[in-house]
């Protein structure tokens, strides 16, 4: 009985693990293949990476897309976890009973989904183009604001400064430090882990963010990644060594980031729900 | 709290102080998720082409009632709902009751390996799917080879498989990310009751419906709350595997409310109104699933 019961446990970890590995293998090795091998199910690595790496930045603009990007991603994570953790500090260290009516209803911007405000969002930035090109549609700034500040971010740095030892707060102002002096010298570094899970979060879904930059982003010279994977992927013709290889080298970035910072990550999921 | 400990000056600056903190924030949010809810709602009830557009009354209502194409966005999105979000939730919570072992060997792999396809992005791993699933992708291949199937199914390109490939793809994708918030929550159980029921000779099946999922319920709401929300807003999965096709068998509200704003003539007034029929869906839905869950204390 025990025996069997081990057996299952172990093949249906197994088979999960397998199903949730196959597609990056297949991914990994298909890079490495030429196209007509991908379709025939060739599941060993080939030599045709260089020729498929030559072929991708022949036919398309992969280093704009790439540093577009990391423009995005990297200045969305960086002011979005500043303002979110100055939000969630403030909340819950300058604690009041308006504060919190504030708070919940910041929470019930969770509630709304994007679909809800592609199009007046749209329209916000169309109707500032002409004005200032630099926010308008078509800009890196236009793609950043909406997705800068959420209620979640907000609500995990909330949630982490109830950890953060008051005395603290309260030996900074002793020493006659400024209220955003303690913020910046003794919150900062304490919830160094905190920040990390932060911004690994925001990170990935900046640097995944595919509906708004859709609509945003027009020209050729400001597409991002996902935006360039998937006009690869609607073609009729696909070359599928080029396009399995530009995928590789959209998901590396995420995929580094996770397993350097898998501890932080998974604490930072944890810490959101707690 | 220590605001009260201190004098009224101190509180005063303090109030100022904390309301400087939360201040850009509270703007960012407010200029772009409340200010644009307001807008789509008076966009809700304005007709016409691109700029050019006038207030109509109930109109856009009185179509979305007898748009077909709508309904049928509605039915597919539910289909993937009422299907998929169960099997994930009941796969997440299984895969976590058999990691939470501590005597389990390679559980920090197996744990990675399940949690891994969270680090993709939802426009790759859409494209990796698309052609894995098609017609002579290797899914088919295989399944040929292993005499499962003796025709290729047409994964992509069939209206009931289309559906299932998107269901699939789903399941693969966001399975891990539950599974993650249930091991959390089931570490923070005390093992003495497990031990007890043991000694008590409850089977495991019997631990599993009572105790573990009672003491799961809230981590359980949260994320049927959150899938629910995710599953009503699909959109990148469903244009890069199957474009919303065959016909519309796919299609999602997202995405129909994208072909009516970006890739038909724009109209935005009707778009508006298809957007605000999910919002009414999802507050409908959460209210549903805290009313289940407190029932049931």
């Amino acid at each position: 009985m025990k025996k069997a019961k081990r057996i299952f446990t172990y093949g249906f970890l197994g088979v999960a693990s397998f199903i949730s590995i196959f597609p990056f293998l297949w991914m990994v090795v298909s890079a490495t293949n030429k196209s007509v091998e991908v379709t025939k199910g060739r599941l060993l690595p080939g030599t045709y990476l260089i020729q498929n790496f030559k072929h991708l930045l022949e036919s398309t603009d992969l280093g704009t897309a790439l540093s577009n990007s990391a423009k995005i991603s990297v200045i969305t994570t960086v002011l979005a976890i500043l303002i979110a953790s100055l939000a969630g500090y403030g909340f819950e260290i300058f604690r009041s009973k308006a504060k919190d009516v504030v708070f919940n209803i910041l929470l019930l911007s969770m509630m709304i989904p994007f679909a809800a405000l592609m199009v007046p969002l749209y329209r916000m930035f169309a109707n500032v183009s002409d004005a200032a090109p630099f926010f308008g549609i078509d800009s890196k700034v236009a793609v950043m604001l909406p997705t800068i500040t959420t209620a979640f971010l907000i609500f995990f740095f909330r949630q982490s400064s109830k950890m953060f030892p008051k005395d603290m707060v309260e030996a900074g102002r002793i020493d006659g430090l400024s209220e955003f002096g303690i913020f910046v010298k003794i919150f900062m570094p304490t919830m160094k882990t905190t920040y990390a899970a932060a911004a690994i979060i925001t990170f990935m879904s900046s640097w995944n963010n595919y509906l708004w930059p859709l609509i945003v982003l027009q020209s050729p010279e400001q597409k991002t990644i996902p935006l360039l994977i998937s006009n690869l992927g609607s073609g009729y013709a696909p070359d599928y060594g080029l396009i399995m290889l530009a995928i590789v080298i959209a998901t590396l970035p995420t995929a580094l980031v996770f397993f350097l910072m898998q501890k932080h990550f998974v604490a930072g999921m944890m810490g959101s729900v707690k | 709290m220590k605001a009260d400990r201190q004098g009224m000056s101190i509180r005063v600056k303090n109030a100022f102080t904390g309301w400087s903190f939360i201040l850009i924030a509270v703007l960012m949010i407010a200029a772009f998720y409340f200010y644009p809810m307001i807008q789509a709602l008076i966009l809700s009830f304005k007709t016409g082409r691109g700029a050019n557009l006038s207030f109509t009354g109930w109109s856009n209502y009185e179509r979305l009632l007898t748009d077909k194409t709508f309904f049928t966005a509605l039915k597919n999105t539910f289909i993937y709902l009422i299907i998929q979000v169960p099997i994930m939730i009941i796969l997440a919570l299984f895969i976590s009751v058999l990691l939470n072992d501590s005597k389990l060997k390679f559980r920090g792999f197996f744990r990675t390996a399940i949690f891994l396809p969270c680090v993709t992005s939802l426009v790759a791993y859409s494209v990796v799917f698309k052609y894995l699933f098609g017609t002579n992708g290797l899914i088919n291949t295989m399944l040929m080879k292993l005499s499962i199937i003796g025709t290729p199914i047409e994964w992509i390109t069939d209206p009931f498989w289309a559906k299932i490939t998107i269901i699939i793809a789903i399941t693969w994708r966001w399975t891990g990310y539950n599974m993650i918030f249930y091991l959390s929550a089931l570490q923070n159980i005390d093992n003495s009751i497990y031990e007890a029921a043991r000694i008590d000779g409850a089977s495991s099946f019997k631990q599993f419906f009572k105790i573990t999922i009672p003491m799961l319920k809230p981590i359980i709401l949260f994320t049927s709350i959150t899938s629910t929300i995710g599953t009503l807003q699909l959109f990148d999965e469903v244009l890069n595997i199957t474009k919303g096709g065959p016909g519309n068998a796919t299609l999602s509200i997202s995405q129909y409310i994208y072909n009516l704003s970006f890739k038909y003539t724009a109209d935005f007034g009707y778009a508006a109104t298809v957007s605000y029929s999910i919002v009414l869906i999802i507050v409908a839905l959460s209210l549903i699933q805290f009313r289940v869950a407190g029932d049931r204390k």
